[in-house]
């Protein structure tokens, strides 16, 4: 089990908190909520250890487009940095809509 | 020592009621009787091995279709007997090795046999008869579920002997894909995964541990010492409510199962909101 | 088959399968009705299983649902296949329970709430065993409590089925909904392999698994109350239905002359062909009526 956390600068304020996904194998549930200041916070809890650079770079790549105020955290069981993505981008469309 | 050895349950039912029969035409694993318990009549029902049994998966101490079946039938008729009257205590004593495992039993949907005699032991209990569960043995998963988990108040023997479980410990272990000596050791930091009747304790779910020195060769004085512990359980029953809440609110239960507590405080706070 | 050679309403068709636990809970409310509660924001998550290595799920893969359902108050409970196979832990076992005990209360206080439980486990988390196994009995005695009031209608859909403990808390409901796809049973295929031999169970054989577990066996064995096929919309109305019915005048689980009866009348001198056994089954008990 690995906990591994990120800040990123943030920009804009976000409407509202999201929920997606499901802690299935191969799959990862995010909670998604706005916060205070100009600053994501991002929160993985993980049963497959030692992917930090990973979730890293899946995570750079997605706060280039990305600028909301968010705690944003990751319940995950060994997804793939596609579908983490993916689940990121579902999470993002529910909040913005 | 932890070994399933399906002679327990014959020598306590003895011990309460004098005989280790069933009823005229139940099968001869299910032993049932009626006999003086501190001021009432309890009914005692016990799931013994019938190496005749006709369901050739339930010979050796397994719940099966006709141990189900028996169950629900004597448990309602104490049920319909009482109706008018004073509420018996009806005592189950636990020493089961399993439920039964085979192709007939889930045909024949022993699920709805196993829900219909556990339905029995609730119904009971909400209709004001003390449900009592003595586990003597074993009580493993669905077996236990169908005879003895709905009782008001249950107790245990604190012998190696006694198991209560969800599954046994081969089949978890090839399950979980550990050994049986990590897996025990699991249970050490991890209460109910334990299969040490001790840490089962912790989980305030016990209505009390007793100290027997052999429990397949109880003394006269044991016996009786026991018969005051069902007593005194039936007496605690009688004083509370007739739903399971009591389970949650011992000292253990504090302890181990905060989160059920705290689900059921949130649930109950934002059940009454908007 | 229509002449551009497809089946439109197969196509057309919801599938309800494919919807996640929270999905399948909200599509059976009344439009609009629905709220969540002790959801994933909550963070009610299960205490026992970081800490053997495995990622917790924030509502415990039990979602809880409370609104209107033909426009009468309704409590529904969904678990998440999809997490730990939808298996009982001390969390969801006790949300679960907490919802009906909160339903029978409001049933004793005049407002009629009927419940809905959507069951895909496969019984006990082996993770949290005893707690697991413990909340299932805890379970099984609210449903006891609350159906004298309003039905406890359980659907299985599929895929994982409902077996296990939880197969006992099906055997309590008032009515049992399935789709085809879906199985019931106390064992599965699996374990009684395991315990008794491939020649007990070939769990291998899918065909085998579905004649004795599937739904068309269950409801025409009479232990189901309806066969739906995998349509939202379809199990939505077949579910009002039910709620709408009320209480049955007697539950199955307590119909134990009959099953006792036809208990003792099965040849267990053999296997039987699973549809042989439906004439066998409903006809071995005297008169008795299919709900």
């Amino acid at each position: 089990m690995e906990q591994i956390e990120f800040n990123y600068p943030a920009k804009r304020k976000v409407p509202k908190r999201a929920h997606v996904g499901v802690v299935g194998s191969g799959d990862l549930e995010v909670l998604l909520e706005p916060s205070e200041g100009e600053v994501a916070h991002v929160f993985i809890r993980t049963s497959v250890d030692g992917f930090r650079d990973t979730w890293k770079a899946v995570l750079d790549r997605f706060f280039t487009k990305y600028d909301g105020a968010v705690r944003i955290q990751i319940n995950d069981a060994g997804a793939t940095p596609g579908n983490v993505q993916l689940r990121l981008e579902q999470a993002v469309e529910v909040s913005d809509r | 020592m932890n070994e399933y050895t399906g002679v327990r349950g014959t020598v306590w039912f003895r011990a309460f009621t004098g005989q280790a029969s069933s009823m005229p035409g139940d099968p001869k694993s299910v032993l049932t009787a009626d006999a003086p318990l501190g001021n009432d009549h309890a009914r005692f029902l016990c799931v013994v091995p019938d190496s005749h049994a006709r369901f050739p998966c339930a010979r050796h101490g397994e719940v099966g279709l006709e141990e189900a079946a028996t169950l629900a039938t004597r448990v309602r008729e104490v049920i319909e007997h009482d109706k008018n009257t004073i509420k018996r205590p009806i005592v189950a004593i636990v020493d089961v090795k399993s439920q039964a495992y085979g192709r007939r039993e889930e045909t024949a949907a022993i699920f709805l046999a196993a829900a219909a005699a556990a339905g029995a032991y609730g119904s009971a209990r909400l209709a004001g008869h003390p449900v009592i569960a003595l586990v003597v043995g074993h009580a493993l998963s669905g077996a236990f579920l169908t005879h003895g988990y709905q009782a008001n108040r249950i107790l245990a023997f604190d012998d190696d002997g006694v198991m209560i479980h969800a599954m046994h410990k081969e089949a978890a272990a090839r399950v979980t894909r550990r050994s049986v000596g990590e897996l025990e050791k699991l249970g050490k930091e991890i209460a109910p995964m334990s299969y040490d009747i001790r840490d089962y304790a912790k989980l305030g779910l016990l209505y009390k541990l007793l100290h027997v020195e052999n429990p397949e060769r109880p003394s006269q004085q044991e016996i009786r010492n026991v018969q005051s512990e069902l007593v005194a359980a039936i007496v605690d029953a009688r004083s509370g409510p007739m739903d399971l809440r009591n389970r949650l609110e011992s000292t253990a239960a504090r302890e181990t199962r905060k989160a059920s507590i705290l689900v059921r405080t949130k649930l109950a706070a934002q059940w009454l909101e908007n | 088959m229509n002449d551009k050679g497809y089946n439109a309403n197969f196509i057309n068709r919801q599938s309800f399968i494919e919807l996640d636990a929270r999905e399948r809970a909200t599509a059976l409310f009344d439009a609009g009705t629905s709220r969540e509660l002790l959801g994933p924001f909550d963070r009610v998550e299960s205490p026992w299983l970081a800490m053997q290595g495995v990622t917790p799920q924030e509502d415990d893969g039990c979602v809880v649902m409370k609104g209107k359902i033909s426009g009468q108050a309704a409590v529904v409970v969904a678990l998440e296949g999809a997490f730990q196979g939808g298996s009982i832990g001390e969390v969801s076992g006790a949300k679960m329970t907490a919802a009906f005990d909160l339903a029978c209360a409001d049933n004793e206080r005049g407002i009629r709430t009927s419940a809905v439980m959507l069951l895909e486990t496969g019984g006990v988390r082996l993770q949290e065993a005893n707690l697991g196994l413990a909340t299932i009995a805890e379970l099984m005695g609210s449903i006891l409590a609350l159906r004298k009031f309003a039905p406890v209608i359980c659907l299985t859909a599929g895929t994982v089925g409902c077996f296990g403990g939880m197969s006992l808390a099906a055997g309590l409901a008032s009515y049992v909904v399935m789709t085809r796809e879906a199985r019931l049973g106390m064992n599965g295929p699996e374990v009684i392999e395991q315990e008794n031999g491939v020649e007990e169970f070939d769990s291998s054989d899918r065909e085998l698994i579905w004649a004795i577990h599937g739904g068309e066996q269950r409801y025409a064995t009479g232990l189901a109350d309806a066969l739906v096929d995998d349509d939202t919309p379809q199990i939505a109305d077949v579910i009002r239905r039910f709620v709408s019915k009320g209480v049955p005048p007697v539950h199955r689980s307590s119909q134990v002359a009959l099953y006792r009866n036809r208990i003792a009348k099965l040849d267990t001198s053999q296997q039987w062909d699973p549809k042989e056994f439906r004439a066998l089954w409903t006809t071995n008990g005297s008169s008795e009526e299919k709900r």
